[in-house]
Formats: C-alpha cells, structure tokens, sequence
C-alpha cells in the first residue's frame, strides 16, 4: 500500500471517489432503549453508535453549574474497531476527542435552559476508517435531536485532507496515515458558525482558504443527510401514532 | 432505600401474573425474547457479531494476533475474553474501569467456551515456546434490557464462527516476541527470512489466511431468574431487578453441561437446581438450532468429535 498512488493521474481516489467527493453516509436514529437520544452512522466504513442520557441530575453535584448544563462527551473506540487491536484503556488521543467534541457540540445546544443539570454524549466508534471524529459529532448532533434537546442548529462536520499535494473531501484512514494534512472542522450550518477546526500537517495559506472553502461545502453535504435523516425518523414516529 | 417501594409492587406483580404462567411482557416463563444475530457486522475484526435480544445490544469482536504463549502452555494459542458496560447502555453504568458485573460476564462466557474446548488451541500454536495465536473476544453492551449473560455468549459465539484467520506478517509481531526469536538465532541466518521460514513450518493451517479457526463445540448458555418459586427464561431487566437469584447453565451440543453460575443473594433447593438445569438443556438446544453456523464450521466440529471418538 505504501508505494501505491491514493490519487491516480486523473484525479480519482484510490477508493474510487473524486477529489471532493464523501463517502455513502447513513444517518439512523433512535435505536437504543435506555438512552435518552440515540444515532448511529455509518459512513464508509466506519460505524459509530452516539448515546445521549440527560439532561439528568449532575454527578458528582459539586460539578453541577448554576447558570446552565454541563456537557460531557466520552469518546471510546472499541477494541476491534482498528486493524490491531487497541488496548481497552482510554488513551490520550481519545480524552483529546472527548473535549474538542465536547466543545464543538455544545455551542448548538441552549444550555442555560437546564441549569444544574448533566448531559451525557456517549461516542463509540465501532469501526473506525478515518475522520471518526467528523461522523461522531454529526451523529452526536442527531442523538441530541432525538432526545428532544432544544438546539439552535445541527452541528455538521467534515475533514478536508492534503494528499499527494491535492486537497481532498472526507478523508479515509490510509489518506489520514499517508497524507500530508489532516483538517477536520465542524459547523453550525445555519448559523455560519465554525465549532470545530483542527488541523495537522503543512498547508500554504491559499491550500488553508481553499481547503475552508471545501470544508464549508462539505459540512452542507453532511447537513443535508442529516437533515434528511431527522425528517424520516420523525415522519416513522409520527406516523406510528397515528397507527395507536 | 430511594425506589424500594416500586420493585416491591413490581415484584407482586410479576408474581401474581407467573401464577397463571404469564409475564408483564406477554411472555410464557419459558419464552425467550425475539433474538436476532447479526453476523459480520465489523468487517476490520477478524470476526464479530451483534445480538439483539429484546431490547439488549450486544456488540462482539474477535481479533486474533499473534502474541507469546504463557510459558506452563508454551503449544497452546490463548483466548481471552472482555467485556464493557457501555455507559450509554444503561443510566447505572458509569465511566471507567470494569463494573465488577462486567467482569463477572466476561468470566461466565469465558467459562463455557473455554471448558466446552471450543477453541482447539492446539491447533493455534505458530512456534512453540515463542509464538502462537492469541484470540481477543471482546464484548460491548450497548444496550441494558436485562440477561446480557446469554446476549453476550451467543454474540462471542457467533462472532468464533464468522472469524477467519489474519495473514501473519513479520510486521505483526510483537518487538518483544520478535527478539526471542532472533535471540534463537545467529545473525548470518538472515533473521527475517528465518522467522517466516520457522513460522511457515510450524503453522498448522496451511493456507490460514482466511481459514476459520479450529472450532469444536457449540456451548449454549440459559439464564433463568428465579422469583419465588417460579424461574423465569431470559429475563428482562424489569424481572431482574426484583428476582431473588439467577442461575445460569450452559450446555455442550452433546447435552453435557461446561460451565454454570449463581448470581445475586437468593437460594436455590437442590431441587429447584436440577429443574433449571432441565429447562436450560431443552432452551440451550432450542437456541443452539437458531444460530448462523457457516457450513466449512459445522463440518469441522463435526470432523473433531468423530476424532474424538475415535481416541476413545
């Protein structure tokens, strides 16, 4: 694989795909019985399942804030998720995660509305194939949704990566470890609002606006599916209630 | 103290209704919940499985590497099973370490596949003394609506079946199992070349790659809750939280029990133990029917019992 070209002459990915074009991605929700909001993504290959419990009384209390909710995102990936086995132990790339989640979720969420309160967002990427970071929020969003969390907006994320010196849309797992950058960023689409942007490796400053472009149009791709998303799982429960 | 009240009137409830052989749910005692048995559901593990249960999701990957033997079993491959309580599968788990129950479950499946010998781990040794295949079975609870111990098993089961052996490549190898065995040789032997000649002659799989593991046993196990004098198949989390104990027994496909636990403070007569292990041995094999066994698996099991039988 190392020696192998991911972009051939003609510019397709070594997955078949064009320069900015996403992976298959399916968004369902509320699958789990004990959560309180739930989503599960698959988008290539990777399948992340996001639990949300709460708003529910804060844990230990003395972490209870008074003017609004705590958000407390936990990101875990699973032993199988990766090609060799990862070690049960949470590792310092996943606490990382956990708090720029964290903070990439909650600026969509009216926190003040639940004040002294907890809300959990459980992240746990079964299989992980490159930006699990970008499919866990925008499932993460989805989960809030479905546990009827006031939001001002969807939080829709993408990662725009640098390989073989071109920029690409939604980077896989060999584009990540072979590329040259790696730039995930997270928006509020409605809103205009960035709140989420990493980035690693070595852009110039017109790769960066171009690659903010691309992001940008991207997240809207995401935005869409999750949208749509939203309205088949509501049109089912709405339609059961007719049924009953 | 806080919700004694509601599993006291719960508890009356369920008993009153097992008087006339019902469940809150609508179920005989006998009834197992719908069961559904996704095989392959990871494609990076080497196998995997997701069950449904009712309401419970469990998630279960296998991933097989090589790794060093321990040294009183320096022939045989290792198996090992873990599992987690994902906090999002119920409000009562919590982040981080192993909940004592979760260890508890990942012991109980341990035990029926490893006294049962489903794994042949003689046939996973790759060079004896040094390196041989290590199967992780790990198991992700998901979702919490009561008996994760029979979700679990069938999920760890389902997944052995579907798993399919990795390539070994020198570039998997531990360093540390890498240098014992170059310290075995000198350093004109070429030491890479060597390493994958040594591994080729003593694999037993002749073309692993893809191969399924040496299987050749399909354990099943039964919960059963007992509540007064009643046992209750497959119990929901509602019946869990009021049962006074729970037995659960798992059955080899040649009706021999491999592995059994009592869970919780209440007591069992003897004789209410040998009418859980009458209902277990007719569940177990009503289960064990509706399980996705590939075809190349259950002729090798069977292929391993008439070997059996003939040392015998």
């Amino acid at each position: 694989m190392k020696n192998e070209k991911l972009i051939s002459d003609d510019g397709i990915r070594f997955d078949g795909r064009k320069i900015e074009e996403l992976r298959p991605i399916k968004f369902s929700l509320g699958m789990l019985k004990n959560a309180d909001g739930s989503a599960f993504v698959e988008w290539g290959k990777n399948k992340i399942l996001v639990g949300v419990m709460g708003p529910r009384e804060a844990h230990p209390k003395h972490l209870a804030l008074a003017d609004r909710c705590r958000i407390e995102v936990l990101y875990r990936m699973a032993t199988f998720s990766v090609g060799e086995r990862k070690s049960p132990a949470p590792a310092r790339r996943e606490h990382e995660l956990s708090k720029v989640i964290k903070e990439a979720l909650e600026p969509a969420i009216f926190v003040e509305m639940y004040p002294r309160t907890t809300i959990d967002i459980y992240v746990e990427v079964l299989q992980a194939d490159g930006s699990t970071r970008c499919a866990g929020i925008s499932a993460a969003a989805l989960a809030l949704a479905d546990a009827g969390i006031p939001m001002r907006d969807l939080v829709s994320s993408i990662a725009i990566g640098k390989v073989e010196g071109q920029l690409v849309v939604d980077v896989k797992d060999e584009e990540d470890k072979q590329g040259d950058s790696d730039m995930p960023l997270a928006i509020m689409p409605s809103k205009n609002a960035v709140t989420l942007l990493q980035m690693d490796g070595l852009l110039t400053h017109e790769e960066f606006i171009r690659s903010l472009e691309m992001a940008k149009k991207g997240c809207m791709e995401v935005y869409q599916r999750q949208k749509e998303a939203l309205q088949e799982h509501f049109q089912k429960s709405a339609n059961n209630d007719e049924e009953t | 103290m806080k919700d004694n009240y509601v599993p006291s009137v719960k508890k009356r409830q369920i008993m009153e209704l097992a008087e006339s052989g019902k469940r809150i749910d609508g179920r005989s005692l006998m009834d197992y919940r719908p069961l559904d048995i996704k095989p392959g559901f990871i494609e990076k593990a080497e196998g995997s499985a997701a069950v449904h249960l009712g309401g419970t999701y469990v998630v279960a990957g296998v991933k097989i590497q090589p790794e060093k033997p321990f040294s009183d079993t320096p022939d045989k491959g290792v198996m090992t099973v873990n599992s987690e309580f994902v906090s999002m599968a119920s409000p009562e788990f919590e982040p981080g370490p192993p909940d004592i129950k979760s260890i508890e479950l990942a012991r109980v499946v341990d035990r029926g596949l490893r006294e049962s010998e489903t794994i042949d781990t003689k046939k996973m040794c790759i060079y004896k003394g040094k390196l041989v295949w290590t199967v992780f079975i790990d198991i992700f609870v998901l979702d919490h609506c009561g008996n994760l111990i029979d979700a679990a098993a069938l999920a760890a089961l389902t997944a052995l079946f579907n798993a399919r052996m990795p390539e070994l490549e020198f570039k998997d190898v531990k360093q540390d199992v890498t240098n014992t065995l170059i310290e075995d040789m000198t350093p004109q032997d070429g030491w890479k070349e060597k390493v994958h000649s040594v591994t080729e002659e003593r694999t037993v799989f002749p073309d692993r790659k893809k191969s399924p593991l040496p299987l050749r046993a399909i354990p099943v196990n039964v919960t059963m809750a007992k509540i007064g004098d009643k046992f209750f198949v497959d119990p929901s989390k509602d019946e869990e939280e009021v049962m006074d104990c729970r037995l659960s027994v798992t059955f080899t496909e040649d009706g021999n029990i491999c592995a059994m636990q009592k869970g919780e403070p209440g007591t069992l007569t003897p004789e209410e133990v040998l009418r859980a292990v009458d209902i277990a041995k007719i569940k177990s094999q009503e289960l064990r029917n509706r399980l996705p066994i590939p075809e190349d698996i259950l002729k090798s099991i069977e292929k391993a019992k008439a070997k059996k039988k003939e040392k015998d």
